[in-house]
């Protein structure tokens, strides 16, 4: 199961969090922090697995932007780590070659698409075109 | 305004609390138009987690919006709903979000089908009439639906095997999709529908556990699964892993393990490192099953060990973990340890350090590769460990040396070491030391010094003073040195009084009191002990015996418990004196009246009923009036043992007797049940709240007297040897039984047994001569009316065998019997009346009453478990052994405890188990079981203080003899 899913950039700063189980609000700072400063330390030729606490962490680099998932130990860390990719393609998609700023700027937009493909922790829909359908619902509707 | 919550989503996320903004979220969601009620829904679902309250005020509009046509609103309500809901208004939306099942748009069917699965989540009794429609949904056209059903599927399969049928549905599906029979946009990477995949596999290798037909159905399709995952891909390597851990969950099939170990083995191989992290955690999955395919990685597998990566090398030390034995323990600790001092994450830490003590006493009892090895580990580990460890793990630890094993030489031998190394490491720097290695050390020097001759116990006393004098030493800690050093201060009386000296001005009163009381016992040296002090507890306190008799010779009446005074005073008097009607010697019912036990009604009764050679090998460990004493002053704190208990009570009265009468009750009146042989046992437990199972291998249930003690001592064999110093021919085959009950009654001083087995075949070889008859037969009317009699002055009387003799009369039918039953017995439950012989002259008949308590299952829901659970107060957790040999441990386990104890198993999910029982008087208690590694872990719960610990002793019983 996904305890959460976070895009962070080298800085540290968050550009996204989600959480699928309740963490309190003064706790989650402090998590990412953990979480970034975890992943940051780790070279290129290390695997994209670390254990934090109770969970596995595994993440993916794209330029200067991590994104990080926390499941739990029955997981599979790689279909994780390629889901992880899938989403990033979808925002691709989305936004047509997507770009940190895009993902500050268009909040909604990344929860809404995250929210279509990962519900409660698990993963619902992987299909691009699927999860695009309610966005480019709202696209007509706004029009 | 939509602008606006999106700021607070983003304050929110950067931490910065937000919380006035909720109620304009739901606002939003309420009042917007289609977009700003998109933003709103998204804000109440990131804000509002469950159960928060102000999501009662989006109730109505998610109705609202679910019986809208418009398309996107029904899939926003239907999102919410399946993100955040509470739980009490699911009624509400239910038939709404039902018909959206057959809604013609896939989206909504989709999304509807995933908020029942919310639903089911938190309140699977609210849809459980739908599951028709949940297999409507996996029939669905769409493959979107069809997926999002899987779900619900995955979760369902855990629990019930209801779902076997549908097996090979789940095959042909994987099947299609494998096939590439799916629309071409679900690929990804050319891959067809990965994680769908992937979950499917999941569900098949749940449903083909251990069950061999249904296994079969599978093996096509994941050897397919097998052979078409093999383009160069994460996300195939991935499907591979999930395929690999399903053909090892399932019943085996040779050439798919083969198959699967092939791929395992490319995996560990690649030089890409994730995969080689998939490879070793398939590898640790695997090995579970067959050791042996760790064996053909041993190469890459000490690779991995000393690999730069962290993560790796932790993956390979689970891995070592799994598959440690006796020959390679010592390496393998060796490196966890290794990685212990260079891991700095406080987590890990503390999860493997926990790991290696869990694993280094069992290996070391199992084992034993010997003693040195086993003490210098255990000392690495507090000391990497340090204060970060969980306090059972010291606490076991210690256990371990004072319980010791069966020889003692050895546990000498190992506690010998023990002080040698704890010395070695004292006189070295101490001040980096954690304190609870510290405590350890001064409870061990303590307990054992004495043990090390040339070891001089001035220096150990300076040793540990040394310590005191440390500023980095906790005062908890300097509690702990203190003790010790009282234990082993005996004749050095200067030193201790400089000690004293020093510590009177100490700021903290505990120390000041401790060294004041160290200097009243080191100046009267006769008080204190030279032998330590642990060892020699005299649970019995017999060397209150004199004291006791001669205050009951001075006509005190005996003590009683405080829960049997008050069971006395509830009950109605006209029970104990009733009896007395049928007794026939004058000696008893003079005491009889005084509605309490004399000592000499007591042994005068309890040798008649049993013999008196097991009679006087119980006394010296447990008398009723000992034991009585016990709790009067038991507080006293350590006591010197002497060796030799005292005479007991009973065994002078029981001696008195004249032997032929001995033998006459022996003869005629056999009765070896160990609980009614030992009637003063059995007043003995008087904290006795017995249950009295039906089969003949359920065992009673005692409480013990004091909350256990995690350092219970161990019947020492000199005990049952000496015990059998009896005069009757029957201490042969008895003493073995005896041994044991000195053992049970050591461990939980109030433990009955009932062997009717035991009874039989002492009963055999007790020839009767019919000659003798006459003057026997009468005795015997006596003596059973006395036995009778007996156990119902015992308090905790609980089982009666009436044996009517009947001189002239045929024996009669066995129903009659019951109605010879003493009047007050007549109305208590009772099994089934058995005759015992079929000598024409003689009739024997036995059964048994429920006087007190037995245990019975209890039937219960898992909803009530639920709230039971959260009522009961007293709990107990351990870990027990798990039930290995057949099939699904946990359910073998637990079935094995349902036959031995009467044991109601509420259900069984995953890995977790639960378990109901209760007393006869109602007390219930709850067990909670989970499958943690190879153990059981039992967390037991009830209203009774004592109950959960009395009956994790009868589980543990279970399963030792299973």
């Amino acid at each position: 199961m996904i305890k959460f899913l976070l895009m962070v950039n080298k800085q540290g700063q968050t550009r996204l969090s989600k959480y699928y189980e309740q963490v309190e609000l003064g706790k989650r700072a402090a998590l990412e922090a953990d979480v970034v400063r975890g992943c940051l330390a780790r070279r290129k030729e290390e695997c994209s697995f670390v254990e934090y606490k109770d969970y596995k962490l595994v993440y993916r680099q794209y330029a200067a932007l991590f994104v990080v998932v926390g499941i739990t130990e029955n997981e599979n860390e790689l279909s994780i780590y390629e889901l992880v990719h899938n989403f990033v393609e979808v925002l691709d998609k989305y936004f047509s070659r997507v770009s940190e700023l895009d993902i500050m700027f268009n909040l909604d937009k990344v929860h809404i698409i995250l929210d279509e493909m990962i519900l409660n922790g698990h993963i619902v829909e992987t299909n691009k075109n699927r999860i695009l359908a309610l966005l480019a619902l709202d696209k007509m509707a706004e029009s | 305004m939509r602008e606006i919550m999106v700021r607070a989503m983003y304050c929110e996320m950067l931490g910065y609390d937000a919380s006035f903004t909720y109620i304009h979220a739901i606002k939003l969601a309420q009042q917007g138009g289609l977009l700003e009620k998109r933003v709103g829904y998204l804000a109440v679902s990131l804000f509002l987690n469950e159960g928060h309250e102000l999501l009662l005020l989006l109730v109505n509009t998610v109705l609202k919006d679910l019986q809208s046509t418009n398309l996107i609103e029904a899939c926003m309500a239907l999102t919410v709903v399946a993100q955040v809901f509470p739980k009490d208004m699911i009624p509400a939306v239910l038939p709404l979000v039902e018909d959206k099942l057959s809604h013609p748009k896939e989206i909504i069917r989709r999304k509807a089908v995933l908020a029942l699965y919310k639903f089911y989540l938190i309140a699977p009794n609210q849809v459980q009439h739908i599951h028709a429609k949940f297999r409507k949904a996996l029939c669905d056209k769409d493959p979107g639906v069809m997926t999002s059903s899987l779900h619900i599927y995955l979760q369902l399969i855990r629990s019930p095997d209801s779902y076997k049928d549908m097996t090979g549905s789940f095959v042909t599906i994987l099947k299609q999709v494998v096939g590439g029979k799916l629309p071409l946009d679900f690929n990804y990477h050319s891959v067809p529908a990965p994680w769908l995949q992937i979950q499917l596999l999941r569900i098949l290798s749940l449903l083909g556990k251990e069950d061999q037909s249904t296994s079969e159905l599978m093996y096509e399709v994941l050897d397919e699964s097998l052979r078409r995952a093999e383009m160069n891909h994460n996300i195939t390597y991935a499907i591979l892993y999930e395929c690999v851990k399903a053909v090892y969950t399932i019943h085996p099939k040779a050439e798919l393990l083969e198959k699967a170990a092939r791929c395992i083995g490319n995996f560990v191989l690649s030089p890409k490192i994730n995969l080689k992290y998939l490879g070793l955690k398939a590898l640790t999955y695997v090995v579970q099953h067959d050791a042996k395919l760790a064996l053909q990685h041993q190469m890459t597998i000490i690779e991995c060990l000393d690999h730069s990566d962290f993560t790796i090398k932790r993956e390979t030390l689970e891995l070592l973990f799994r598959i440690t034995n006796a020959q390679n323990v010592t390496v393998i600790v060796e490196k966890m340890l290794d990685f212990l001092r260079i891991c700095n994450d406080e987590h890990t830490i503390i999860h493997l350090v926990g790991k290696v003590a869990d694993y280094v006493p069992i290996k070391t009892l199992t084992f034993a590769p010997d003693n040195s090895w086993f003490i210098q580990t255990m000392n690495d580990v507090f000391s990497i460990g340090g204060d970060l460890l969980q306090q059972d793990v010291p606490n076991n630890f210690l256990r371990l040396l004072a319980e010791g094993s069966e020889s003692k030489e050895e546990d000498d031998q190992l506690r010998l070491y023990a002080v040698d190394s704890y010395l070695t490491v004292l006189k070295g720097h101490t001040s980096h030391l954690p304190q609870c290695f510290l405590q350890v050390m001064s409870w061990v020097l303590g307990e054992y010094a004495h043990l090390q001759e040339s070891v001089d116990q001035r220096e150990v006393i300076r040793l540990l003073t040394q310590l005191l004098d440390q500023r980095s030493v906790s005062s908890e800690t300097r509690v702990w040195i203190l003790s010790a050093l009282t234990k082993i201060s005996e004749g050095q009386t200067d030193l201790i009084l400089d000690l004293a000296e020093s510590l009177s001005s100490s700021q903290d009163t505990v120390l000041r009191q401790q060294a004041q009381e160290l200097r009243h016992l080191s100046q009267d040296s006769h008080k204190t002990s030279s032998k330590p002090l642990c060892k020699n507890v005299d649970s019995s306190l017999s060397f209150l015996d004199g004291f006791v008799s001669e205050a009951l010779a001075a006509g005190a009446a005996p003590y009683k418990p405080p829960h049997q005074r008050q069971e006395e005073l509830c009950e109605d008097r006209a029970l104990n004196l009733e009896p007395y009607g049928f007794s026939l010697p004058v000696s008893l019912s003079s005491c009889s009246i005084t509605d309490r036990q004399s000592p000499t009604l007591l042994s005068v009764s309890s040798g008649l009923s049993g013999n008196s050679t097991e009679l006087s090998q119980k006394a010296g460990s447990s008398t009723l009036i000992l034991e009585g004493v016990k709790r009067v002053w038991g507080k006293d704190g350590y006591l010197p043992q002497k060796e030799a208990t005292a005479p007991p009570v009973d065994e002078p009265s029981a001696a008195v007797q004249p032997p032929s009468q001995q033998e006459a009750a022996e003869r005629i009146e056999p009765r070896p049940d160990p609980s009614t042989q030992n009637q003063d046992k059995q007043q003995l437990a008087s904290s006795l709240f017995v249950g009295l199972g039906v089969g003949s291998s359920m065992s009673l249930l005692g409480k013990s007297e004091a909350p256990p003690l995690r350092f219970r001592k161990k019947p020492r064999p000199h005990e049952s040897s000496s015990s059998s110093s009896g005069t009757s021919e029957r201490s042969s085959d008895s003493s073995s039984r005896s041994s044991r009950n000195t053992t049970d009654s050591f461990l939980y001083s109030s433990l009955l047994e009932e062997e009717p087995a035991a009874s039989i075949s002492a009963f055999d070889h007790t020839p009767k001569s019919t000659t003798a008859n006459g003057l026997a037969q009468n005795k015997d009317t006596k003596e059973d009316r006395r036995a009778n009699t007996s156990q119902i002055l015992g308090g905790d009387m609980v089982i009666v065998r009436p044996s009517t003799i009947q001189d002239k009369h045929p024996p009669s039918v066995s129903s009659d019997l019951t109605a010879l039953l003493p009047a007050d017995l007549k109305d208590l439950p009772h099994s089934d009346v058995i005759s015992l012989t079929s000598d024409p002259s003689l009739s024997l008949s036995s059964c048994r009453l429920f006087r007190d308590e037995a245990l019975l299952p209890l039937v219960v829901t898992t909803e009530e478990y639920g709230k039971l659970w959260l009522s009961l107060s007293h709990d107990v957790k351990q870990n027990l052994k798990l039930l290995t040999d057949a099939g699904d441990p946990l359910r073998t386990t637990l079935n094995a405890l349902k036959d031995a104890l009467q044991l109601h198993v509420v259900d069984i999910i995953g890995s977790e188990g639960i378990v109901a029982c209760r007393l006869l008087s109602g007390a219930p208690c709850l067990l909670h079981c989970r499958v943690n590694g190879t153990a059981l872990a039992m967390w037991l719960r009830s209203p009774h203080p004592a109950l959960p610990d009395c009956i994790l002793y009868h589980c543990q019983r279970a399963l030792a003899h299973h």
